[in-house]
Order: structure tokens, then sequence, then C-alpha cells
């Protein structure tokens, strides 16, 4: 059954959609991480325009997060205070990425730009993952207690304004918090995601929060991060596409359900293996893309665009 | 008496010609939220004074979306990683085009006389001044319409307009599900021995109705509220989903 979409200007199979939701969602729910990363590649790939893919996934990202951050709530497992903090750096390098996104977009090359991050960012973020959480899961095994060892950074230690977020059970200063929210603001606002793959390593790396924390308040501010955008897009661009939006969102909001029950049955150095090697996947695609001599050198833009 | 003369005056001027008579099956797309393409059907008859002139007869059948200008960008390898380098501009590239004949191209309509009508492809996309830089410059123009033909937007149908006694004459245009909206000029030609004869031209107005016109002018009118009103439905979903699947378990 296809479905013509209102901004896209294209038809499509609403089922496909819906499929689409639903598998976003489920790796969503599991991980904390908005899916942005996989589905805005996807729906380039089904011939939805990339500007309207951009400004709608942000739209789908905040119904899967906020359907997935609503069992974290019942958990108790978000922690407020540092997700507010990290908003605070969030929103800010959200602003400063629109700025510097249009920058690069005056000097041509945006996409190459904006892929080769992918590729960088991807590849190093997931290959360290995959690596630590390897090991992590070697040595669970062998000793067959896990043991939590919180690292202690001397220079992170010593910085001001120390506070304490009691759900993460720690006593840090509050500036790491919003250093990361600002750089992971910026890094989103370029890519077109919610961040949360890049968020989530670095609560569980930088911050040391414990993983069962991190996802619930990963997802809690990619909800404003996401939010905030799908507004800029829609009053700048317009295109946010609302038929296509509730299509992805119905499935996904299913599937965050759905992966947030199996997220609370793995352990969560199994849960961290999954999502290194499913970020390692997209950065192989990726780099293939540009590695690879396209079958069409050609393509076909808007003019004026650049 | 007055008017009399007038049309005196016209009739001769058709009179050793023929002229076409069109009827087409709709004059309009509605584009509705299931909308999957359209089949339109182009007929009509070609009325004459006289007997049937000498010389073979051909009716080409047009149907173009409204045009707009591209930018085609070119990939080569730099680095070992394959980038947009060359960029060229073609002012005028119809968002759809279909073509249909009543026998092949080349044999019923004549290049100078295509030149002049602008009715074959590549004819129909204008492109002037691309970069000193680039030499290449059909290549880009040639680049739209192969990855357009492969999007079934650019399509020609030969021997796909039936002609009967030399008078009536009827095909079919499908028009694809991811059409755009405009004015779609349509333009029936007659030719005699690769000649234009008559030329006839009227306009398929292709349209967004119902819940998509309402969203679409929403978006553009009103984008303030239509984002809000995106972001308040992604909430409603998101905690309707997380209830649901709460009663589910809680029972």
């Amino acid at each position: 059954m296809q479905i013509y979409l209102p901004i896209a200007e294209v038809s499509v199979n609403i089922f496909l959609l819906l499929g689409l939701g639903g598998i976003v969602g489920v790796l969503s729910g599991m991980f904390g991480v908005g899916g942005g990363f996989l589905m805005t590649p996807l729906l380039f790939f089904i011939g939805i325009p990339p500007a309207v893919a951009v400004a709608t996934e942000a739209n789908q990202i905040v119904a899967s997060s906020f359907s997935g951050v609503l069992a974290h709530f019942r958990r108790k497992t978000v922690d407020f205070k540092m997700g507010t903090v990290l908003l605070i750096g969030g929103l800010t390098g959200a602003a400063v990425g629109v700025v510097i996104f249009n920058y690069l977009k005056a000097q041509g090359q945006v996409d190459l730009l904006v892929k080769l991050c992918y590729v960088v960012f991807l590849g190093v973020i997931g290959s360290l993952m995959f690596v630590e959480s390897l090991n992590a899961l070697r040595k669970s095994r062998k000793k067959a207690t896990v043991t939590t060892t919180r690292r202690q950074r001397g220079w992170m230690q010593a910085l001001p304004f120390k506070t304490r977020f009691r759900t993460s059970g720690l006593y840090i200063s509050v500036l790491p918090p919003l250093v990361v929210g600002l750089f992971v603001g910026i890094l989103s606002a370029i890519m077109g995601v919610g961040g949360g793959f890049i968020m989530v390593p670095a609560m569980i790396y930088l911050l040391g929060m414990p993983t069962k924390v991190v996802v619930g308040t990963s997802l809690f501010q990619i909800i404003f991060v996401t939010g905030f955008t799908t507004l800029l897009h829609a009053t700048t661009n317009y295109t946010v596409d609302m038929a296509l939006a509730v299509l992805l969102l119905v499935g996904g909001v299913i599937g965050a359900q759905i992966g947030t029950q199996i997220g609370t049955r793995l352990r969560a150095e199994q849960l961290r293996i999954l999502l290194a090697m499913m970020v390692l996947a997209v950065c192989f695609k990726l780099a293939l893309d540009l590695l690879i001599e396209p079958s069409e050198l050609y393509s076909i833009g808007a003019a004026g665009g650049h | 008496m007055r008017i009399l003369a007038l049309i005196l005056c016209i009739i001769p001027l058709f009179a050793s010609g023929e002229e076409i008579v069109l009827g087409m099956s709709q004059d309009e797309v509605a584009i509705t939220a299931t909308f999957d393409g359209s089949n339109i059907l182009v007929f009509g008859a070609i009325k004459r004074e006289s007997a049937i002139p000498e010389g073979e007869l051909g009716v080409i059948v047009t149907i173009a979306g409204p045009s707009e200008p591209v930018a085609v960008h070119r990939k080569e390898r730099r680095f070992g990683i394959w980038v947009n380098t060359d960029t060229v501009e073609v002012d005028a590239a119809p968002s759809f085009y279909a073509i249909a004949t009543s026998a092949p191209m080349d044999r019923i309509l004549k290049d100078t006389e295509d030149l002049r009508h602008q009715i074959s492809i590549e004819r129909a996309i204008r492109s002037v001044g691309a970069p000193m830089t680039i030499t290449d410059a059909p290549a880009f123009t040639d680049a739209v319409i192969r990855i357009r033909k492969s999007q079934d937007l650019y399509k020609r149908t030969e021997n796909s307009v039936l002609l009967d006694q030399e008078t009536l004459f009827r095909t079919s245009v499908d028009m694809p599900a991811n059409l755009t909206e405009g004015d779609y000029f349509t333009r029936i030609f007659l030719t005699r021995d690769g000649k234009v004869v008559s030329e006839f031209e009227t306009t398929i107005d292709v349209k967004k109705v119902g819940l998509e016109r309402f969203l679409y002018n929403l978006s553009h009118q009103q984008p303030l509220v239509y984002g809000l009103l995106s972001l308040a439905i992604a909430i409603l979903a998101g905690w309707l989903a997380s209830s649901f699947f709460r009663m589910i378990r809680g029972t």
C-alpha cells in the first residue's frame, strides 16, 4: 500500500516505513540512542530527499525517545540533574553547530564533510567500545563477578564547581558534562542526528556514569535537543514531513518499548558490544561509499544551493 | 457581418492544412494521500477541409512537468575518496517529460523541426553557460536525462500513438507516483514528412488535494504551529505507546 508524502513529494510503501520505524525503535530502546545515525541514511536510500529526511527524523526521534524515557522514569534510571547539565551544553552546542553548518554550506562540500564526520566518529567510537566491552566481558567471565572499577581522573577531580549527581553516584565538577553536552550538540547539528551514539560512550567512559543510568539520561536530553532541531527545521526550511513522521513514529514508539524490555534482560557488556558492532557496520558502509567508484558519477541537486 | 468577414479571412489559413481536435480523459491530476500514479488518455481527431494530403503522417504527444534549474555534480577520486568536483547548473530541466509518437521519432520528425519546437528530451532541457573550466558540458545534460530516465520521470515511447484512418489518434501516458505539483504543459504535434503542420497546446493541472493540501499549506503558512503540532504528535504517540505496553504487562 502506497502513500504520497505531502512535503517530501514522493510516494512510498506504508509498511516499509512502519517496519523501518519499528527496527530503529527497538535499537533506540535497547541502547538509548535516538537511532538517527541509522534512520537518516536509510531514508536517503528509499528516496526521501535528504533535507526532508534529516528534519523529519529529528521529529521521529522525539517520539521514540519519549516513549523510551517513560520506562526509565518508572525504573528511576534517569539522572535529571546530569541530564539538565548535559542539555544546557547540548542546546548551546546545537546553536553553534547550526552556525558552523551554514558556514560550511557556503564553502561547498558540506555533504562530504558530514560523511567524513560520520566515518571518523563512528569508526573511533565503535572500535573503542568494541575493544573495551570485549575485555570487560572476558574479565567478568573469568572472575564470574562483575567488578566495577570507577576510574578516577586526577585532573577531572581538580576542577571547580563540584556537585553531587545522586542517581549516577558521582561527585564531580559540572564542567566535564557541560563540555560533553556542548561538543555533542555541535556534532548533532552538523550531522543531523540526536547524538546518542556519541553521548552514550562519552557518559560511560568520560564521565564514568553507570551504564544503566546512561541510557535513560541520554534519552532524556535527546528529546529536548531533537525537539529544538525539529522546530528549527520546520520554521526555516519547511522540511518536516508530518505524514512521514507519523508513520515512522508509530513503528518507532512500539519498537522502543520492545527494545527497552530486551535491554533490561541483557548484561551491560553485551549491550555495549552489540551497539559497538552496529556503529562499526554503519561506519564500514559509509566508508565503502566513499572509497568505491560509484556506478553513477553524476548526481542532481537543487540549483543555487552552494 | 463583420464577424462573418473575419471567419472568412481565417478559413483559408486552415483550408489547405490539417488541424488537431483534442480530447483528454482528464485535465487535472489530484494528488491524494493514496496517490500512486495516474494514467492520462489523450485522444483526438484530425480535421481537414480537403482531401488527405500526400506524405507520411505523424502524431507526437509530449507532456512536460514544471521546469526548474538543477545543479549537476560530478564525482572524481581525490586523495583516495570520491568527492564532488565539478558542478554545472542546467538552467531549465522539466521535472517530468514524456513523449509518445505514432512512429519512430527520426522518421516523422526532422531535426530542424525538433530544434524549432523543442520536442525531444534533449532539446527540452536548456543549458547555457557552463563554467569555463568544464569542457564537456553536454555530459552533464546527458546525466540529467540518464538519471531521470532511470527514475521513470523521462520517457520516450515510440509507436505508442495509435493512428486510425489517418484521422483518429489516441495514446495513454503513465504519470509516475513521484510527481511534483504544477502545470503540466501538454503539446500535440501533427507532422507530414517530418514537418510540423499543426500544433495543439493545453495544460494538465497536477495538484495536491485534501489532507495533502492542508498539511502542505500549514507547513508553509504557519511553520511554528506546524512544528509544535509535529512535536505534540510525537510526544503523544510516545506516551500512548508507553502506557499501552504498561497496561499489557500489568494484566
